[in-house]
């Protein structure tokens, strides 16, 4: 029972961060559906972008955390305005495969400028933790779940209280008829970019510190269970992507401790599977039927 | 007094289709009009020539912006909405999943004076400029008769109510124009007498130049103060009510002949 506690606390953790990533995969996917497989990219260029502050700047844990949100809400941005702006009434799979190209360039060129070594992280937290009857939970830990609850606070009150949420519901919903009422589409997706990508630059800060290290091929693992995550709350649903997230996390948790940790990727993969058979929708995805 | 709105050959092509051509309208501040023809006769490609869904193929749409003209014609929707005009649609548009409150919230975007740093600071600028959205909405909701029901998704509301809904939501816009894309389709005649009233009133209230499509002749007649007939994306005829009522190209082309 205390192990079975223990590796829920983990695949928790574990799964904050995924719930981070999938909710910028949920957020583009539901207002311009498209998947945008950079979005694992976002969250390595965050942990490293979390290494060069902290080694060479000397910066501690909240600023370092600001400035990889922003360093990586504009990347995405950019992103968005160059390589899929332009693609906007293409195909759905050219920007598609515009996505996996962009992947390759944000990989690749952070790999031409830092090289293959694995970066690792001052010691920024305390290393303390705290024994609670049999489970140990550690700072970096409770760390995680502070900061992946807040965010998650932060962006339902944006999306259901503010204007540019508004905008974004509506924009998701019926772009047509939302250009219509004066809202400027183009803003909004931009916007939706930016909190997503800010979300993905706190997820691989957080993730750099949880395993000590950075390397730019980071981003491509994660990135698909976190797509998967997406997938299995229901793309396009932002409870989904927490459910999702978090049940991935502990899925991959429970394998390493009572099955075999050659099998905590393929888990993942088999949770996709089950899905797209059982329900293609997902947890608590709509029901929708393509347009021909 | 300068007209408010003033379209000079007009026209739209797609493919060799022309859907409409060579359309001439000056529109006075604070008229009440009224577009009518046959199905197909390019009244809705019309209106989206007007409110910058379409580019026009040839031709000027110039608004009058606080006595400038302003050619509009082939600029972004949020853009032209920006500058007042609003519009309803012939098939429902609604955003489903919202509250009554929230679409009328949504459409007061433009004005809603705050930016993304302010929401996500939430500071003193942010509240205030809410709490005005929320008091102009309910005012609008009012007018249309849905304030009790402005805590229910759209998609649950009736068809007449989803119609006014559609209304309040483009009042919210503030415009000076409020293009109509049959209001009253598939209303009763007592729901058809109502909404005349409420256009008229919202009309004076608002000082609103109002353009609408519509096929109840009972409407239109008792409503509008001039008439544009289409027929084959062409302007044949223009006038008040008794006019068009006489004119016998239009009974020919839309009215049909006396028994």
């Amino acid at each position: 029972m205390g192990q079975f506690l223990q590796q829920l606390i983990n695949g928790l953790s574990l799964g904050s961060i995924y719930a981070l990533v999938a909710l910028g995969y949920t957020m583009v996917y539901g207002i311009i559906k498209l998947i945008n497989f950079a979005h694992g990219d976002v969250y390595m260029i965050g942990a490293y972008t979390a290494f060069f502050v902290t080694t060479y700047m000397g910066m501690s844990f909240l600023p370092a955390l600001l400035v990889c949100m922003i360093v990586c809400g504009i990347l995405g941005v950019l992103i968005e305005r160059i390589a899929y702006r332009p693609l906007r009434n293409a195909p759905r799979i050219t920007a598609l495969i515009t996505a996996i190209g962009v992947s390759y360039v944000i990989e690749y060129t952070t790999q031409f400028f830092m090289g293959t070594t694995t970066r690792t992280y001052p010691a920024m937290l305390p290393n303390t933790s705290w024994q609670l009857g049999p489970v140990r939970i550690s700072y970096l830990q409770m760390v995680i779940f502070s900061v992946t609850i807040v965010l998650m606070i932060l962006l339902t009150l944006v999306i259901q209280k503010t204007k540019i949420g508004r905008a974004m519901r509506a924009v998701s919903a019926d772009e047509d008829a939302a250009r219509l009422m004066g809202i400027s589409v183009d803003n909004t997706i931009s916007f939706t970019f930016l909190i997503g990508s800010a979300l993905a630059g706190a997820a691989g800060m957080l993730v750099g510190l949880y395993y000590n290290a950075a390397t730019p091929l980071m981003g491509m693992v994660p990135g698909l269970k976190a797509f998967v995550a997406a997938v299995f709350g229901g793309i396009g649903s932002i409870p989904g992507a927490l459910v999702g997230g978090l049940f991935i996390g502990i899925a991959e948790s429970m394998v390493v401790a009572y099955g075999s940790s050659l099998y905590r990727d393929a888990i993942v993969y088999a949770i996709l599977i089950i899905v797209l058979i059982v329900r293609p929708t997902g947890l608590f995805g709509k029901n929708e039927r393509e347009k021909v | 007094m300068d007209e408010i709105l003033k379209v000079t050959g007009l026209s739209k092509n797609f493919g060799g289709l022309a859907a409409v051509s060579g359309i001439n309208m000056n529109i006075m501040p604070g008229e009440l009009i009224g577009l009518i023809g046959p199905n197909g006769a390019g009244k809705t490609t019309l209106f989206n020539l007007l409110t910058g869904v379409y580019e026009p193929s040839e031709g000027l749409i110039e608004l009058n912006v606080e006595g400038q003209k302003k050619q509009i014609g082939g600029m972004k929707p949020y853009k032209i909405t920006a500058l007042g005009m609003a519009r309803t649609f012939q098939n429902i548009r609604l955003f489903k999943s919202m509250t009554v409150l929230e679409n009328v919230k949504l459409a007061m975007h433009k004005n809603a004076g705050y930016g993304v740093w302010s929401a996500l600071l939430r500071n003193g600028k942010f509240y205030n400029a809410e709490r005005w959205i929320e008091e102009k909405a309910n005012e609008y909701l009012r007018e249309v008769g849905l304030y009790r029901k402005r805590n229910e998704k759209a998609t649950n509301l009736p068809y007449g109510e989803q119609r006014r809904l559609e209304i309040a939501r483009a009042l919210a816009v503030q415009p000076r124009i409020l293009f109509l894309d049959e209001p009253a389709a598939g209303m009763n005649p007592q729901e058809t007498d109502d909404l005349t009233k409420l256009i008229r009133h919202l009309r004076d209230k608002y000082k609103l130049t109002v353009i609408l499509i519509e096929h109840d002749m009972s409407l239109v007649m008792n409503l509008c103060e001039r008439i544009f007939v289409l027929n084959y994306g062409k302007l044949i005829a223009s006038g008040t009510p008794d006019e068009i009522k006489n004119n016998e190209f239009v009974i020919s082309a839309y009215l049909g002949e006396e028994m």
